[in-house]
């Protein structure tokens, strides 16, 4: 690489579906670590870009068995081995009046799994990135479609890719400060 | 539903707008001055919420003596208000949860305010079994920890433990829900944001949201999955609530209806509310385009789908009371009807069975104002189904000589006008300070029946 060390070249488009098509380009052209960044989600775009689909179902799977077990022992150790009390002539390890608790704590630990799983495998909170430096990435969030192409690729050439994303017309194309 | 002409379903959202018309539009009351009226309904929620605080402090500091309990009504006016307010809140994570599983695109519009109305509806709910302790300050009892009394553990086959499990976690998981769903429209705040300081603190509670596709890979997964474990935990709240009553023997509780009949009625109430609030805020927030007449249309015809469950249920709770040969519980119904607190009762049929059936005329559903008032009666009338539930099986038990009748006193009714206060405080400061529609969802969807778009997704 022969230019000042940047984080990458993005391209800026009006309609999702020109964002679409050039994601899709850039992937035959064989552009592996780009990123774009949509106003709302695309699920479409998640494939353009190859991108791997995520884990964390698998990871919530986890936590809702955990909590699912943590309730149940919790009340199982409390009422049999702890504080064992005869209540209505019950047994002492009444399972099915567990049952409730056992759902909640599953439901609980799962949903709580599931966000922080989001957040810290997305990598948030993140308050400064690259990105942030372009002056008009503000739309991203409003109604602008942005497609990054990391300096990090090793199709990378500053001037190629530049030439590249200008022919995929583009509205802007602006380098990305690190 | 699809038009003969050009084969496109009805568009969700009206107006023809561009996704900068929608970013502006939510953002727009975020943005300009407090208008008067927000000022004025705000003096009013907080004038009930004062209201509310003293009532709640006098009881506090007397005892419940100050309540109309006796020894045979020990459940009445408190616990009535806390079964309505968790049913209020289900409509919320029906809409949010539900719907999104059943990829009912129209809940874009609604979801945000129907899902910030869960949260302040749990949280007036909440208050009353705390206060019904009496010793609220005691009232970290009920959560097992190790602890210097024993250890002293809580008893969990008790509903009352199930109910604080299922209830704390309902909460959780409501708010994080509706916080997810929140920080793509906090960026969208953030990149709007003039102020410096207005740009931090949106950069800080939307995590440094940019919108990468990788992000909203993952976001929309655990989306997805949020929904699904909403769903049946929505369903075992108000299933243990209801076993509050289920698993005692007092005549009229005492009976296996009480799940599904409990949760059809929540929904059933929970619609109502959010009726309540959506008709006021396309109002006074001009979001005519997003919550449309199509909307109430849906939302009317969900009301008309769980009222007939609930009219069903109490049906069969008639029936099965007479058919049972159980002379308690035979009374325990015809008490209803017949009884002391008759007036209760027919209001409770009135408001629940009768006034719905209105909307199974298509010219009613269309109808703001008409859909308006009958979704304000059948809150009354879902309340005064709980009253007759707890209230009037309670004050006629198995034994004539312990009969008792119960009246509520200034200080309960007082409590119940500041638990409106604090709801409606809740959801004011809600619409000044948040965006009340979801941006990134509606935006999704916006394309949706035009021409120049594909069936977007969600």
């Amino acid at each position: 690489m022969n230019a000042p060390p940047i984080y990458g070249l993005m391209a800026e488009f009006d309609a999702p579906e020109d964002i679409l098509a050039a994601a899709e380009s850039a992937r035959r052209k064989g552009y592996r670590e780009m990123d774009a960044y949509t106003p709302f989600p695309m699920e479409e775009l998640t494939d353009a870009l190859g991108i791997r689909h995520t884990t964390l179902s698998l990871f919530v799977l986890c936590c809702g068995i955990a909590g699912g077990l943590i309730g149940f022992f919790m009340q199982y150790f409390t009422s049999v081995i702890d504080y064992p009390v005869n209540i209505g002539g019950k047994p002492l390890n009444s399972w099915p009046q567990f049952i409730p608790i056992t759902f909640e704590m599953t439901i609980l630990f799962a949903a709580i799994g599931a966000v922080v799983g989001m957040i810290f495998r997305n990598g948030l909170p993140r308050p400064v990135h690259p990105v942030f430096n372009v002056d008009r990435f503000e739309l991203a969030t409003r109604d602008k479609f942005f497609l990054c192409i990391e300096a990090s690729d090793p199709l990378f050439d500053r001037d190629a890719t530049e030439a590249f994303l200008k022919s995929l017309e583009p509205s802007h194309v602006t380098v990305v400060e690190n | 539903m699809a038009d003969p002409t050009t084969g496109l379903r009805r568009p969700l959202i009206g107006g023809d707008k561009s996704y900068a018309d929608v970013t502006r539009e939510v953002c727009a009351p975020l943005e300009r001055k407090s208008p008067a009226a927000w000022w004025m309904t705000i003096s009013a929620a907080l004038a009930m919420l004062v209201v509310g605080v003293v009532a709640v402090t006098y009881q506090l500091r007397t005892g419940i003596g100050t309540w109309g309990l006796n020894n045979t009504v020990g459940w009445a006016f408190d616990i009535t208000n806390f079964v309505f307010w968790i049913g209020i809140g289900h409509a919320g994570t029906l809409i949010s949860a539900i719907l999104f599983l059943f990829n009912q695109k129209w809940r874009t519009s609604v979801n945000r305010s129907a899902e910030a109305m869960t949260l302040f509806a749990v949280v007036c709910a909440g208050i009353f079994p705390v206060i019904h302790m009496g010793r609220p300050w005691l009232a970290h009892w009920v959560i097992p920890y190790p602890n210097a009394r024993g250890p002293l553990w809580v008893n969990f086959r008790s509903p009352l433990v199930w109910d604080m499990f299922a209830i704390s976690t309902y909460f959780i998981v409501s708010l994080v829900f509706w916080y997810v769903g929140l920080i793509p429209d906090l960026a969208t705040i953030r990149d709007r944001a003039v102020s410096k300081v207005k740009k931090a603190v949106t950069n800080f509670f939307s995590f440094g949201w940019d919108g990468s596709n990788r992000t909203w890979h993952r976001y929309e997964t655990i989306y997805l999955l949020l929904a699904g474990l909403a769903t049946p935990l929505v369903v075992s709240v108000h299933t243990i609530v209801s076993w509050d009553f289920a698993t005692s023997l007092i005549p009229g509780w005492h009976t296996t209806i009480f799940p599904p009949y409990f949760v059809a009625g929540a929904v059933f109430s929970g619609f109502a509310m959010v009726l309540t609030l959506m008709l006021v805020v396309r109002k006074v927030l001009h979001f005519e385009d997003y919550i449309t007449l199509h909307h109430v249309d849906a939302m009317s015809k969900v009301i008309i789908a769980t009222g007939g469950i609930v009219a069903l249920a109490y049906a069969t709770e008639f029936f099965v009371a007479l058919y049972s040969g159980n002379e308690y519980e035979r009374f325990t119904f015809v008490n209803r009807a017949l009884g002391p607190y008759a007036w209760a009762y027919w209001i409770m049929v009135g408001c629940n069975i009768g006034i719905p059936q209105l909307l199974w005329s298509k010219k009613v559903r269309s109808n703001v104002a008409a859909v308006f008032v009958i979704s304000l009666l059948i809150n009354v009338g879902m309340w005064f189904e709980r009253f007759v539930i707890i209230t009037i099986s309670l004050s006629r038990d198995y034994l004539p000589a312990s009969w008792a009748t119960y009246s509520p006193t200034t200080i309960e009714i007082a409590t119940l006008v500041g638990s409106f206060g604090l709801f409606f405080t809740l959801f004011l400061l809600f619409s000044r300070f948040l965006p009340m529609i979801a941006i990134g969802e509606v935006k999704g969807v916006l394309k949706y029946g035009r021409p120049d778009g594909k069936e977007p997704r969600e």
